[in-house]
Formats: C-alpha cells, structure tokens, sequence
C-alpha cells in the first residue's frame, strides 16, 4: 500500500499516552496533546485556536447532562437523601452489596434496551442512591467496614451504572450508535438492516450481565474476607 | 420551537457565574480568585455561546485548562450539615425525598417519548433536535422547585449546594469537554488514517481468528486512545472489518458491526479518556483514586473482550 499517510498527528497521541504514564494533570494532557497534534499536522496557530474554540464552543451541550440536575440533588442531599436511601436498604433483611447492584444492573440494562437511558445516570441516580445503598447493605452486616473498602464500593456502583447503560443502549435499535453504524456502512456500500445489528448484539448484552453479575456476586465474598 | 437547548445554556452559565461569585466571596477558599475567574470563564462559555470569536473561545479553553492544571481551582467552605440534623431531617421526610430525585429522570423519559410531536400554535413545544437533553433540563428544573418546596429552602439554598457539588467535582467537570474537542481535533488532523494504516500494514490477517481479534482489540484500543467508540468504528470498520472480514471471509456485515461496536465499549471501560464515564463519577463519589472506577471495571471488560472475539468468531458466518 503505497499512499502517502500522514502519521504524524500519532504524535498527539504518544504525548497523551506519555502524559498518563507520569502521572501528570489530565487537563495539561489534553491540552498538551492539543498542541502537539496541531502542530504535527501543520496548523498556524492562530488557525489551531479557532478549532479549539469551534469545538469548544459545539461540544458544550456535553456537561448539561452533569450540571443541571446537580442543583436539585444537592439540596436532596442537605436533607438526608442519601442518608435516607441507606436507611430503607437496611431494613430489607435480604439484601447484599451484590444482590443489590446485580438487581440494578439488570434493571438499568432492560431499560437501557428499551431506549430508556435516562433512568439511571452518575449525578441523579449513582450518587444519591445506589452507592449509598450498596454501602449501607454493607453496613448493615458489618459495623465497621474499612474506608478503603467504602471506596471500592462506590467504585462497583458507578461500573456497574457504564455496564448496564452500555450493554442495553446497544441493543436499542432507535439508539445513536446503530444509526451511525448503519451510516458508516451504506456510506461503504453495504444495506444493513439496522433491527439485525440490534439482534447481534443480543449475545454480547448477556454475556456482559452473567460476566459483572458473577463479579458482583463474588464482592459480598471480598467484602466479608476484607472486614474480618 | 417553544423550549430551546439555548434557554438551558442560558441557565448554566447563570449557575457558574453565581459559583463564580460565591467562590470570589468565599474567604476560606486559599485560592479563590483563580477559582473564581476559572468558573466565570466557563460561565462565559455558555452566555456568550456562538457570539464569541473561534479564537477567542479557543483562547478561553487554554486559560481554563492552565488555571486547572496548575491547581488553581480549590475548595472553599460549605456550611454542610451535621450528620445528626441530616439524619433527623431524613427521618422527617422520608420517602418524600425521593419524589424530586425521580422526576428528573420520569420527566425525562415522558417529555422524550410522548412530547416528542406536541405542537403549540404550528411550533414544536421541545426542540426535536434536542430531546432528551431539553426534557432532562425542563425535569431538573421541576426537581428543584419541587425540593425548595418540600424542604421549606429558598432557590439560593438550591445555589449554594449547586457550588457544593461543582466545587467538589472541580476540574473533572471541564475535563470531558475537553477530550471531546480533543477528539474532533484528532479526526481533522487524519489520525483515524494513520492508525488503520499502521494496523493493516504491520499485522498478516490470513489466519481467520487472527483478523477477528485484529477487529476486536484494534477496536479496544483505539476505543482506549480516543475515549469514544463512535471514533473507532469508521476506522476499524473501514480499515479490517469491511475488507478483510466482510471481503476475504464474508461475514454477515450486521454480526460484524454490532460485536465491533461492543468491542469498542470495553475500549471505553477501560480509558480515563472516556471521563463523563469514568473520572467524573469517581470525582462525584469522592473517591481519593480517580482512576478507581476504571480499575473496577477492568475485571469485566477484559473477559467480555475474549467473549466477542470467540462471538464473532463462530457467529460471523451466520
């Protein structure tokens, strides 16, 4: 294959690979490898800043998702929301960390399957609810579980919030990434009905539940080995 | 149409020019000048919008990404609660509590699905191109009315807890912004070229599980690089998944596409890149590892990756 790639702009991300390797400030990563890239494909810099700024200015929907439920989770929370939620979890006998997130997962997951991504989420549903649930399930076992254990849970709620979203939004056929697969591959010349490529994600969508479910199912076990 | 995207960044940018102010007031914040301009530039980002020049904006971003490398975006003092007054306060109201936390998302999925053709006097009443985010705004803002009443706080309680949560997420909230432009600077720079080209030049694709996980990993890894899936699928798509696994062994186009795509998901677990997934919760949750969230679910996407090789593998010619 004789053409002529330019693989400089690889250099943008060797700086990003370099930057995380030595630990540095993701922010000053990024914004190093902005350069970097930018010079690498011969850009002015004045020409450089534009993009920035276009970009900056057209991907700024992107924190709306964060910021604007903030407000009404924050005053929530002022009144013990969360400790509310841990509350209600301790008085069902039965419940674990695991059984707990292993029923969210499944519940975020067919939802997400359904189209419907907006149940669930980090700002609205994980860090008022879920994760003080799961900590409280473990609380209520053991009344004294180490901080670093406190952590990992938090960590398992919000992984197991991406798994369900991502394994079940894929499955939807009205969803983002099936239309732009759809696009991606007319646009090659290749008719794809876009309600197969929902359907051939199926098998994947399970495999991802059995595989986290049987990591959650083994955390009650870590948890109890950690705290005695 | 009535409802706006706009309307909300209008909104924000009203919400961080009032965490600008306060953190400029907070005379516990070490460094609250900088915090302070830090969140007023953002804020800016969102009044000003389209009006402001490309370079200028540009300009804006660096600032910004300078001011929160070099830390100078802090914490300041809250007024928290004590655990006590929050606990007495929980078992006061119950599950009331939970009425506004839910609307957020209720209101979202009904104004995406059954207001999604309402009209009012021939105009759409959310913008169509904007759904979801439109509905999230208007179930927020029903949120928080709803909480002040509840709870008997006034809408400048409502602020102050606002500047709570921002100010602990700090710079992780700029930092996906960030990444996203980041990655459309990568595609106009032709990266997605020069990474198909060094895949398919250097690898020798005639053994049929060989270019099955060339498709899957290269789809990770770019996946890791980028922090998107929707920036590696054309790419691996284009430079394996259509001439080699369509063109040499003929898999059905439909198996290869959903399973790559989902290949590029467990790309997606495993990058700090892809920050609104996996750096902003851990920020969120107040967890010292910002990394921890990705560490937990390394353990899942690792396992899965060799399911969807082993998947396209025996399914591809289905």
């Amino acid at each position: 294959m004789e053409t002529t790639v330019n693989l400089w702009p690889l250099l943008g991300v060797a700086v990003i690979i370099l930057g995380f390797a030595l630990r540095a400030h993701p922010v000053l990563v990024v914004i190093a490898a902005c350069a970097v890239t930018g010079i690498a494909a011969a850009m002015p810099v004045d020409q450089l800043l534009a993009t920035l700024g276009t970009a900056f200015i057209k991907t700024r929907n992107l924190p709306l998702i964060l910021l604007l439920p903030i407000a009404a989770i924050g005053l929530l929370e002022r009144h013990g929301l969360r400790e509310h939620a841990q509350a209600s979890i301790a008085r069902i006998r039965s419940a674990t960390t695991g059984r707990l997130l292993i029923v969210y997962l499944a519940i975020r997951e067919i939802s997400a399957a359904f189209g419907l991504t907006s149940i669930g989420g980090h700002p609205n549903m994980v860090r008022p609810l879920i994760a003080p649930m799961a900590e409280g399930a473990a609380e209520v076992r053991y009344p004294n579980v180490p901080q670093e254990m406190r952590y990992r849970i938090r960590a398992m709620a919000a992984a197991t919030d991406n798994v369900g979203l991502f394994f079940g939004e894929d499955i939807f056929v009205a969803f983002g990434a099936i239309v732009l697969m759809q696009t991606i591959l007319h646009g090659e010349g290749l008719d794809v009905d876009p309600l197969h490529m929902a359907l051939w994600g199926i098998p994947t969508a399970v495999c991802a539940f059995i595989i986290h479910s049987w990591r959650l199912y083994r955390f009650d076990a870590q948890i109890a080995r950690r705290v005695k | 149409m009535i409802l706006k995207l706009d309307y909300f960044f209008y909104v924000l940018g009203a919400m961080l020019l009032m965490v600008a102010w306060m953190a400029l007031r907070d005379q516990r914040n070490p460094k609250r000048y900088s915090s302070a301009l830090f969140w007023a530039l953002y804020a800016v980002v969102y009044l000003a919008g389209e009006q402001l020049p490309p370079i200028a904006a540009g300009l804006l971003m660096v600032v910004m990404a300078l001011i929160a490398g070099f830390g100078g975006v802090t914490l300041g003092r809250y007024g928290d609660r004590s655990d006590e007054e929050r606990r007495s306060s929980a078992q006061r109201l119950g599950h009331k509590l939970l009425i506004p936390a839910l609307l957020i998302p209720i209101t979202t999925v009904i104004g995406s699905t059954l207001f999604k053709d309402v009209k009012w006097d021939g105009l759409f009443l959310l913008d169509p191109k904007n759904l979801t985010l439109v509905s999230l705004g208007c179930g927020s803002l029903f949120a928080v009315a709803t909480a002040c009443w509840l709870t008997r706080s006034t809408p400048m309680q409502a602020m102050r807890e606002s500047r709570r949560l921002i100010d602990h997420l700090g710079w992780a909230v700029v930092l996906p912004h960030m990444l996203a432009v980041l990655g459309l600077l990568f595609t106009e720079a032709g990266m997605g070229k020069a990474v198909a080209h060094v895949v398919t030049s250097y690898i020798n694709m005639d053994i049929r599980l060989v270019a099955v996980a060339v498709y899957c990993i290269g789809m990770a890894l770019f996946t890791i690089i980028m922090g998107n899936g929707f920036a590696a699928f054309p790419v691996m798509a284009g430079g394996v998944g259509i001439p080699v696994l369509v063109g040499v062994y003929h898999a059905n186009p439909a198996v290869m596409a959903a399973i790559g795509m989902f290949s590029a998901y467990c790309g997606t677990l495993m990058t700090p890149m892809a920050a609104n997934f996996n750096i902003v919760p851990a920020a969120l949750l107040e967890l010292p590892d910002k990394n921890a969230v990705v560490k937990m679910q390394v353990g899942t996407a690792l396992p899965l990756l060799l399911v969807n090789i082993s998947l396209l593998y025996f399914l591809m010619n289905m």
